[in-house]
Order: C-alpha cells, then structure tokens, then sequence
C-alpha cells in the first residue's frame, strides 16, 4: 500500500524535554489509523508537527512521499492536508455559512477576490450547501458561532476541515467535552467520512478507537511504543500496562 | 434533498453587503450639507477629512485586529508628497497628485508592513510609534526640501481638473473632500464585503485556524495594511491640497491617538465608526474650544471615560445595543410589510 503520510526520525525538544522522540510513524493510505496514547504522551505535539505549527528539531514530513517538513502551515492545507482541533479553534463572529464559504472560496482559489462579493460564485455556494447539509448545520447557518451549542460547534470543526477537501484528514480527539446526547452526531459524522479521505485520529476515548480504527500506534513519552491492528494492541500486555499503570496513578 | 437552495443560501451569504435605508439615509445627510450648510464648508472639510483618516484605521483595526499608535505617519507622508508635488509643479493637475500621494502612502504601508506584522498588539504599538516618530525627524532634518519646523510653505495648488479653482469658503474643498470620501467608502465597503474581506475577518478572529484552512495570514496583513496606509495618505494629500500647507504635526502621535479616540467614539468593525466619530469629535471640540478654549481637552477625556465603562468588555461595544435595536426596529418593518 503507498503512504499517504509518513515521518522519518522526526524529533523535537522544548529545551531539555523531547517532546517527540524518533518518531516514524507510517499511515496507508485510505487508512483509518489511531494514534493512541496517555495524557502527556506527546500526541499534541505531533498534530502541530505534521501540520507545520511547530517545526521539528529534526527528521522529516512526508505527504504522499513528497517531502513537506519546510512547508508552511498553510500550504500544507493546499497540499491535501487538513486537521480539526481538540479545543474548537472556529471564528466566533462569523456563521457557519461564512466559515464554510470561507474555507470552501480559499480553497478554490477566490479567497483573494476583493471586487467580487461573498456568495457571487455558485461552484462555492453549492458545495457550502452541500456540506452544512452532511453535518446538520443547515438549520443554524445563520447562527454566530459563538451562540450555538457545543455539539454544533463541534460538528462546525469537522466541517472545516472537511471544506477543505484533504487527502488526509488529521482528527484531534473530534468527541472530546462533547455531551452524551450530542455524542452519537460526532461519531456518526465521523463514520460517515469519505472513504478515500485518509484519516489519523488522535484519541483517548477507547471505544471510539475500536469502532473506528484499523491501525493502531501507541504513543509513551514521546516515543512510539506499540503499532499493530486494533486486536493486537488490545492483546499486548504493555499497552495494559501502561494503561492500566496510568489508572494506578490517577 | 436539501432545503435550501443555492439562490437563497447566496441571498444569506450577502446579507451584511446590502444597503440598508439608514446607510441611504446617512449619505443624503451628508450630501446635503452642500446645499444646507454653505457656511460650514470650512469645518466640514476638516470633518471629512478625519472621517477618511479615521476609515482608514478602521479597515485595519477593525477588519484586521492591527492595533496602531503610529497611523500618523501615513497621512503625514501622504500630506508631504502632496505638498512637494504641488510646491515644486511636479504634478500640477490636484487630483493626479492626490493619487500619487495615495500610492506613495501605500509603498511606504507595504515597505513599513513587513516590521508590523512581527509580534504582538504591545510590538505592534512600538512599531507603528517608532515609524511615525522617524518620518516626523526625517522631515525635520531635511529642512531645505520639507521646510522643517516652519512647515512647507508656498504651495501652489491649481483648480482642480483646470476648472474649480479652490475658494477661501472652502466649498471647492468640500466637494472634492466628500466625493473622495465617498468613493473610496464605496470601495471599502466593496472590500470588506468581498471573500478577501471575509478572510481578513477570521484572521483577525483566529489566525491560527485562519492559516488551518489555507490561509496566508501574512499576506492578507499586508495587503489590508498597504491599502489603508493609502487611506491614510489620500486623506493627508486632501488636507494639504485643501490648506496649501503642511506641518510636522500631521506626524504628531497625538494626531494618531485622537484618530483612535475617533474610532472608539464611532465604534470600529462597520465602516461608518470613523465618519461618525469624526464629527462627533470634530463638532465637540469645536464646540467646547470656543467655550473653554483652553480646557476642552478635559471634556473629550472624560467622554473617552464613560464610554470605556459603558462599553465594558469592548470599547467598540457600546454601539452595539443601538445597532441591534435598529435591527430589530428592522425586522419589525419588514415583518408588517409581509
């Protein structure tokens, strides 16, 4: 299978704490792969890695084999690589509609056209209609973001991302703070992403990964610990362990 | 199947482009004056200029999130370049050289944008103050070109488009100042309404979301700091082509702090803040100058005061209370006609 996305020896420290430690993770493409691991373990600092928020102390990004490590953060968006975050990062003044049309007139090239106004191109209102519509946002289209409810917010995240059209997909615990009633609409919206979109998703909530994932790597102290199909790793005694030895100590 | 379909979600999206009645309203208000305040066209200039000025620092403070203490320094560059060119007949036709100024105000913006874009709100006052304060010096140092202290004197300013000579009435001044104004409003309110628009504001919302989905963030900075810094230098050009003169201090830092004072009096983020500070402003100090010349300043301060504290959270909020009972006076209109 070929890689959409792979690190080589990816490495960063913050001073005299290496955050990332040799890390060289390979994702197939079309993949549903977790990226599991306890609190600390360096999840975070990964996401910003691959999506170029951070850059690293050392090793490389690969999208597709090309390697993008000296890629700016939003050209690795042009490139087909998008992300939501743990904590919603929306635009609290505009609507979903302006989000959406947003996302979707940048990444049609119209972002920059300041003689035209919002909503003169159909190519771009067709697919803000379209995708409100995938994720129940139609009806609070018109809604600041700022007032809606958590799960619409966090359907909005997704959403964005998705507006984007990447190839691969980097999910940062999508269900995180997400009310049990509102729960089932992430999760659907999850299962239901295209196939063709690869997906990494960073998560803890372990049923989520299961029902989900169909690779999982383990992440410790930054370093990768474990990587096998879901079965294996529920199996692998050292996975409990860490686990089990990071319940022992909450 | 979707219930809603592209027409009507295109309608939704331009929701904040259309005109709304009070916008008409306040334009023949302001056209008016020709015709109803012939003896005010002097002040009336100077109020339009400022609502420019204040426009200006409006697209970037309040399109953008760019806070500056330093804007000055564009409408002071924009003056000079109007005030050369007109002194030296380089370009003798007014409002030929007011578009050179405007553009050279707009390289210097592009130029001074790259220091601006480094750091955060605190840099960024530092920054814009620094280039102000360094143009005000270098103006003074070359005194045998800009006349240093004394100011540029002995501009020649021919009739504009070699037809309306400029009256010591000011109302050739008014004119020209109010159709410049309104043209470059019209391409504001173009822009802002524009996607480059709407990606200016989620930069200025979330920058570091604004650059997940694909967005340049830099690059809009600098664009929207380019094109208010030629605001900025137009409304200096006018100034100076109105007066036939140019000072230092249209460097001054307190040229730049009142334009804020200006812009948190009309409120920032919809275009008409500036206008409508600026003759708040401008009808306040004239009023309180001839009350209590020396002391007028008072005033201002203490109405900078209560509007802090009424504006609680923003200081741009206070308006906020009047522009949703307007849309709601709206909604009500619109609900009775259908």
């Amino acid at each position: 299978m070929p890689l959409a996305l792979e690190t080589v020896s990816l490495q960063r420290r913050f001073g005299g704490i290496v955050a990332t430690n040799d890390v060289s993770l390979k994702v197939e493409k079309g993949a549903r792969h977790a990226l599991i691991g306890p609190n600390g373990a360096g999840k975070t600092t990964i996401i910003n890695l691959l999506t170029g928020v951070l850059r690293p102390t050392s090793g490389r990004v690969l999208l597709e084999g090309e390697d993008i490590t000296a890629v700016k953060a939003h050209r690795r968006v042009e490139l087909g690589l998008a992300r939501t975050f743990q904590i919603n990062q929306l635009f609290a003044d505009l609507t979903p509609l302006e989000t959406i049309g947003l996302a979707v007139s940048e990444r049609l090239g119209f972002g920059n056209d300041w003689w035209r106004l919002v909503g003169s191109k159909g190519e771009v209102i067709d697919e803000v209609v379209h995708i409100l519509d995938q994720f129940g946002l139609a009806d609070v289209m018109d809604a600041r973001t700022a007032v809606l409810p958590y799960g619409k917010q966090r359907l909005l995240e997704i959403a964005l991302a998705i507006a984007c059209k990447p190839r691969v997909l980097l999910l940062d615990e999508p269900a995180a703070g997400v009310p049990e009633h509102e729960r089932h609409d992430i999760l659907a919206a999850v299962a239901a992403l295209p196939k063709d979109v690869t997906v990494l998703l960073i998560e803890h909530d372990m049923d989520l990964v299961f029902s989900f994932a169909d690779r999982i790597s383990v992440l410790v102290n930054g370093a990768l610990f474990v990587e096998g199909k879901p079965a294996e790793v529920a199996r692998d005694p050292r996975v409990k362990a860490v686990y089990l030895g990071e319940a022992a100590d909450a | 199947m979707s219930a809603h379909s592209t027409k009507t979600v295109s309608h939704h999206l331009a929701t904040r482009a259309r005109w709304h009645p009070l916008e008409i309203l306040f334009w023949l208000g302001a056209f008016s004056t020709i015709w109803l305040l012939p003896g005010k066209h002097l002040i009336l200039t100077e109020i339009v200029i400022l609502g420019l000025f204040a426009l200006s620092l409006d697209l970037i403070l309040g399109y953008a999130g760019i806070i500056s203490l330093g804007h000055a320094a564009f409408f002071g560059f924009g003056a000079y370049v109007a005030g050369l060119l007109g002194k030296y007949e380089i370009i003798g036709e007014p409002f030929l050289a007011l578009i050179v100024s405007g553009l050279a105000a707009s390289a210097l913006g592009f130029v001074s944008s790259f220091l601006v874009l480094r750091g955060s709100d605190l840099t960024r006052l530092m920054v814009t103050l620094g280039v102000a304060l360094v143009l005000r010096e270098l103006a003074n140092r070359y005194s045998d070109i800009t006349g240093g202290a004394d100011g540029l004197q002995g501009i020649v300013i021919n009739p504009l488009f070699g037809q309306f000579r400029f009256d010591m009435f000011g109302h050739t001044s008014f004119y020209y100042s109010l159709g410049v104004l309104f043209v470059l409003f019209l391409l504001a309110r173009r822009i802002v309404n524009s996607p480059f628009g709407l990606s200016l504001r989620a930069v200025k919302g979330n920058p570091l979301r604004a650059s997940a989905i694909g967005i340049s963030v830099n690059r809009r900075l600098v664009a929207v700091y380019t094109l208010a810094a030629g605001y900025a230098g137009i409304a200096g050009a006018l100034l100076t082509q109105t007066q036939a003169f140019a000072s230092l201090a249209y460097f001054d830092f307190d040229r730049s702090a009142d334009l804020l004072l200006v812009l948190i009096i009309g409120g920032t983020g919809y275009l008409y803040g500036g206008l409508i500070g600026a003759v708040i402003f401008k009808v306040m100090q004239d009023y309180l100058s001839t009350l209590t010349p020396q002391y007028w300043p008072f005033w201002i301060g203490l109405l900078l005061v209560v509007i802090v504290l009424v504006g609680r959270e923003r200081m741009t909020n206070w308006t906020a209370p009047i522009r949703s009972f307007i849309d709601r006076l709206d909604w009500r209109m619109r609900a009775a006609r259908e």
